[in-house]
């Protein structure tokens, strides 16, 4: 059985800045990111939906000490964000790693945009992943 | 189902990079094990080992192969065991289901890792691996950052201002560092206090360093027997009485449960079941306290401290020795260390020690009968628990 959304159709579409995922047409749920089935129902009867990108912040951390080869990114924030849509997705947000608290992200509407690791000898490729930037 | 003894054990120190190989590690730790379990290699079924960084630590693939012809195991069917830091607990329930099913009845589980070696840059790549790699090593996650998300998620679930919840988890690294000071196979001792924890330099907000457990290299071995067999090597079998283990995806599709972990309270559910015993029986445990934040989520889903307290309960001592139950005595993952492929059996090398009352007398949990252990790889990828009783 084919895979419907493999990661690499999902990367070339992140990179121009669309966020798919699959919405299940039995049960109406949406899985991010793309599985073999339905997270919910384990149906395959699957289609590929386009997804807004925005959100709420549901936490975050600021990294310092950095994975090989990443270092030069340091400081860097990661958020998990809690789309619109349902499902949660990591990516980074632009913060001044200073203001990066509990106070000033948690529950913060964001904006989506993107951002690509170009990435390393292990990673078989580059990763676009989202880059959220706070709303207005 | 028989039922399955821990006959004998052995453990290297936990250390920081060294200059032996995984094998010559694993061989040390294995030839105790023998030793005390008055047995030869060439006893030995089969061989069940935890190894997760081989490769990238020194080149090294398949070291279950080379470890058993290395020790006299010749030609033994022998399995590797890949479940990021719960491998070797993986190993060790494996080895319990073959010898419980009739099909061995000796068997050796092995965990051996050479973290340290690798040094903290490849050390925090080769961890990464086991979050997500196309969906969220993008964004740079490490582990450190995966606990860290964890921290400010149980901070507002359970409604625990951030600088308090810090200083509980300064009081759990506290404990642990305390009890490590007395175990000759831990790799840090030190005495730490609270205000060190809290001025440690930030690995990933709001951990710090004191708040993370080292990389380090070193092996743990442990013989399995079936209850007949155990009779008649050892006066002091140690039954493994419940095992549980359970999955999990990425972590962003663990959120409706975060920062519970999911796989770990359905791994507790299957090892209580299976022993027939309640979180109230178990006097020690030794769990994943990969981070400070670690131990609260696990204390909590093993049923020792209701959810949002065991900040609280480490504060008061409770999961102290003389609390109610005594976590982490050897140090824990903080300062025992973290050789993760070795982990795991090192745990159940602790736990056995213990309840055989054979550790160092500032950390010998009096009257211990029943123990146990948890071991969590990845983001909760893999989470792994085994229950030990006294056979005597």
């Amino acid at each position: 059985m084919d895979y419907k959304l493999p990661f690499a159709e999902y990367n070339d579409a992140l990179k121009k800045n669309k966020l798919l995922g699959l919405k299940c047409k039995d049960c109406g749920f949406i899985t991010v990111p793309s599985k073999m089935v339905c997270r919910k129902c384990s149906s395959t009867n699957l289609e590929i939906v386009q997804l807004k990108g925005t959100g709420k912040i549901q936490t975050f951390t600021t990294i310092f000490v950095a994975a090989e080869a990443r270092e030069c990114e340091c400081p860097y924030t990661i958020v998990m964000v809690e789309l619109d849509e349902g499902p949660w997705i990591m990516g980074n947000l632009f913060v001044d790693p200073n203001r990066a608290t509990m106070d000033n992200l948690i529950g913060k509407r964001v904006d989506f945009g993107v951002k690509v690791f170009p990435g390393d000898r292990y990673s078989a490729g580059n990763i676009a992943r989202p880059q959220f930037s706070l709303a207005e | 189902m028989r039922k399955v003894a821990v006959v004998g054990v052995g453990e290297t120190k936990f250390g920081p990079a060294q200059s032996k190989t995984a094998v010559e590690l694993l061989a040390e730790a294995a030839m105790d094990a023998l030793n005390e379990s008055n047995l030869k290699p060439k006893d030995i079924q089969a061989m069940f080992v935890g190894n997760v960084l081989g490769d990238f630590s020194e080149g090294q693939g398949m070291v279950q192969s080379f470890a058993a012809e290395n020790i006299g195991c010749f030609n033994v069917p022998a399995n590797r065991y890949e479940g990021a830091c719960a491998s070797g607990s993986m190993a060790v329930r494996d080895a319990f289901m073959w010898v419980a099913s009739g099909f061995y009845d000796i068997v050796l589980v092995g965990g051996t890792e050479r973290a340290a070696t690798m040094g903290t840059p490849l050390a925090t790549r080769t961890f990464a691996m086991f979050s997500d790699s196309r969906y969220e090593y993008g964004a740079g996650i490490t582990f450190p950052g995966v606990f860290a998300l964890l921290t400010y998620l149980y901070s507002i679930k359970y409604k625990i201002p951030l600088p308090k919840l810090k200083e509980q988890l300064a009081h759990v690294n506290v404990q642990s560092y305390q009890h490590g000071l007395h175990n000759d196979k831990a790799h840090l001792k030190k005495a730490v206090t609270v205000q060190d924890c809290l001025n440690s330099m930030m690995v990933a907000s709001p951990l710090q360093l004191h708040d993370c457990c080292p990389f380090s290299d070193g092996a743990a071995a442990v013989v399995l027997a079936s209850e007949d067999a155990a009779k008649k090597l050892t006066k002091k079998p140690v039954y493994i009485v419940g095992v549980g283990q359970s999955s999990s995806g990425p972590l962003c599709n663990q959120n409706d449960f975060l920062p519970r972990l999911r796989a770990r309270e359905l791994a507790v559910e299957q090892s209580y079941k299976m022993s027939g015993l309640k979180p109230s029986d178990i006097n020690l445990c030794e769990l994943h306290d990969c981070f400070s934040i670690a131990s609260l989520i696990a204390a909590e889903s093993l049923g020792f401290f209701e959810f949002g307290t065991s900040g609280d309960a480490w504060v008061k001592g409770q999961a102290d020795i003389g609390g109610k139950v005594a976590i982490n005595a050897s140090g824990g993952l903080k300062s025992k260390g973290h050789p993760i492929g070795a982990t795991g059996v090192g745990q159940v090398y602790e736990v056995t020690k213990q309840l055989c009352g054979e550790v160092e007398p500032e950390r010998q949990v009096p009257r211990a009968k029943v123990a146990m252990t948890d071991t969590l790889g990845g983001d909760a990828g893999t989470i792994c628990n085994i229950i030990l009783q006294r056979g005597w």
